[in-house]
């Protein structure tokens, strides 16, 4: 059913994203940021795409674990991968902003650096199941699971230690002209996460496939 | 829940006994952290050590000559092909864990008897304003360091390029350890010096061992099937 709503999905990405310029280019200019702040429309959809694509490989190598479903493995796998692809698009497009609102490149502040500490969390992910041999997916779903669990104390301890960034109570104070752009680049994230999701997710079954047929030659 | 215990103790007293015999691991650690210091001197100190930089240069010691002695606590269970004969032990998997985190604790505990002085020396931190909270910030760091890292070395002991792969794992992963662990320290050694903030971060590394051991435990369980 998904390989089938895959296309609609892409198709409606593509369209969401076409038109997301144009949609950015009219929004209000922010008062303090002017026309800085509106890099803010694809970072923090990005972002919270990235910590969706977290929770679900999380749950997904929790799963597998529990019940060694190759499913939930691939899931996983996939989830990670997204999880380091949108992180990077955070990573590039947080500095960009703060270097014109703050004045610095990189700031050691709680959500950067817990952003950071993740995707380097989800990154090891990635090596462990590249560089690992047999046995990364055990391996890799154990660190799945760790990074669940511990991205959110990172981001508690990072949070006490010092704090600059906006915090989320900006979302909901959004004035209308602007949530209604967010949330219009929000889905289209959310469309394109699930989309590639199910991309990734069939060439992981598919591998696994091929690996099983040509060990079944070898024997 | 006590046979757990005794047989973790049994497995741990295995591990010191090897230890004592040979004291590769003592050795070779602790002169790693001291080699670590040497570097941070030339790194950090101008006319005099810079000002509170103590509190990282103890950290970033302890977690260097940690993840060392980490590396080589699986390495000789491989390296006598005698991992398997542990976990087909009839006892539950957690013991066989416990055990081996008991070993690392003591063995860097001691390390840290001999690091933790060095530091105070060389780097001119107050040691002694303090002493009962530093040690129990240690102490806490020590053990979720050594739980996440027990849980990683036994993991990869098998996987092909496991020494590099075990660092590149576990920093990100005890970040928050050493977060509180640097923060804790620094508020104490700091000019004016804040208790409470200290204590704070006490409590913070308590709840953060706690959720690292019961994941640990779940997880080792889990990952050591064979």
């Amino acid at each position: 059913m998904m390989n089938r709503l895959v296309p609609i999905l892409l198709i409606a990405a593509a369209v969401i994203f076409g038109y997301a310029p144009f949609l950015i280019r009219d929004s209000p200019a922010e008062d303090t940021m002017g026309v800085v702040f509106k890099i803010f429309y694809f970072h923090v959809s990005s972002a919270l795409t990235m910590m969706l694509s977290a929770i679900v490989c999380a749950i997904a190598s929790a799963a597998y674990l529990r019940r060694r479903s190759r499913t939930a493995d691939h899931i996983a796998l996939a989830a990670a991968e997204l999880a380091v692809v949108f992180g990077a698009i955070v990573l590039i497009t947080g500095p960009l902003w703060a270097r014109k609102s703050w004045g610095f490149w990189w700031v050691w502040d709680a959500r950067v650096t817990s952003t950071l500490v993740m995707w380097m969390m989800f990154s090891s992910y990635l090596l462990l199941r590249k560089y690992a041999g047999v046995g990364s997916e055990t391996l890799s779903a154990a660190v799945g699971v760790f990074a669940g669990v511990m991205s959110p104390l990172v981001y508690k301890s990072v949070d006490i230690w010092r704090t600059q960034h906006p915090t989320t109570n900006v979302l909901p104070s959004l004035p209308p002209g602007m949530r209604g752009v967010w949330l219009w680049c929000l889905v289209g994230f959310l469309l394109l996460y699930v989309a590639l999701m199910a991309l990734r997710t069939r060439l992981a079954a598919s591998q696994a496939a091929l690996d099983d047929l040509h060990l079944a030659l070898e024997d | 829940m006590t046979r757990t215990l005794q047989a973790a103790w049994t497995i741990a007293r295995k591990d010191l006994r090897i230890e004592a015999r040979s004291r590769e691991l003592v050795y070779t650690t602790l002169f790693f952290a001291v080699a670590c210091l040497l570097v941070f001197a030339f790194a950090f100190v101008r006319e005099r050590p810079i000002d509170n930089a103590a509190a990282g240069i103890l950290w970033v010691a302890l977690a260097f000559s940690g993840t060392l002695a980490l590396g080589r606590t699986f390495e000789r269970e491989r390296q006598g092909e005698t991992l398997r004969a542990l976990l087909l032990a009839p006892v539950e998997r957690g013991a066989v864990y416990l055990g081996k985190l008991i070993a690392l604790l003591l063995l860097m505990a001691a390390v840290e008897m001999v690091v933790v002085p060095i530091v105070g020396l060389l780097f001119s931190a107050p040691l002694l304003r303090a002493p009962a909270l530093l040690a129990g910030l240690l102490a806490l760091g020590t053990v979720g360091f050594a739980a996440i890292g027990t849980l990683f070395a036994a993991m990869l002991v098998r996987a092909s390029s496991r020494d590099v792969l075990l660092p590149i794992l576990l920093y990100p992963m005890t970040a928050p350890l050493l977060i509180a662990g640097v923060q804790g320290t620094a508020a104490i050694f700091a000019d004016e010096p804040n208790l409470v903030l200290a204590q704070n971060w006490l409590a913070m590394l308590l709840f953060f061992d706690a959720v690292v051991v019961t994941v640990a435990l779940w997880v080792f369980g889990a990952v050591m099937t064979e």
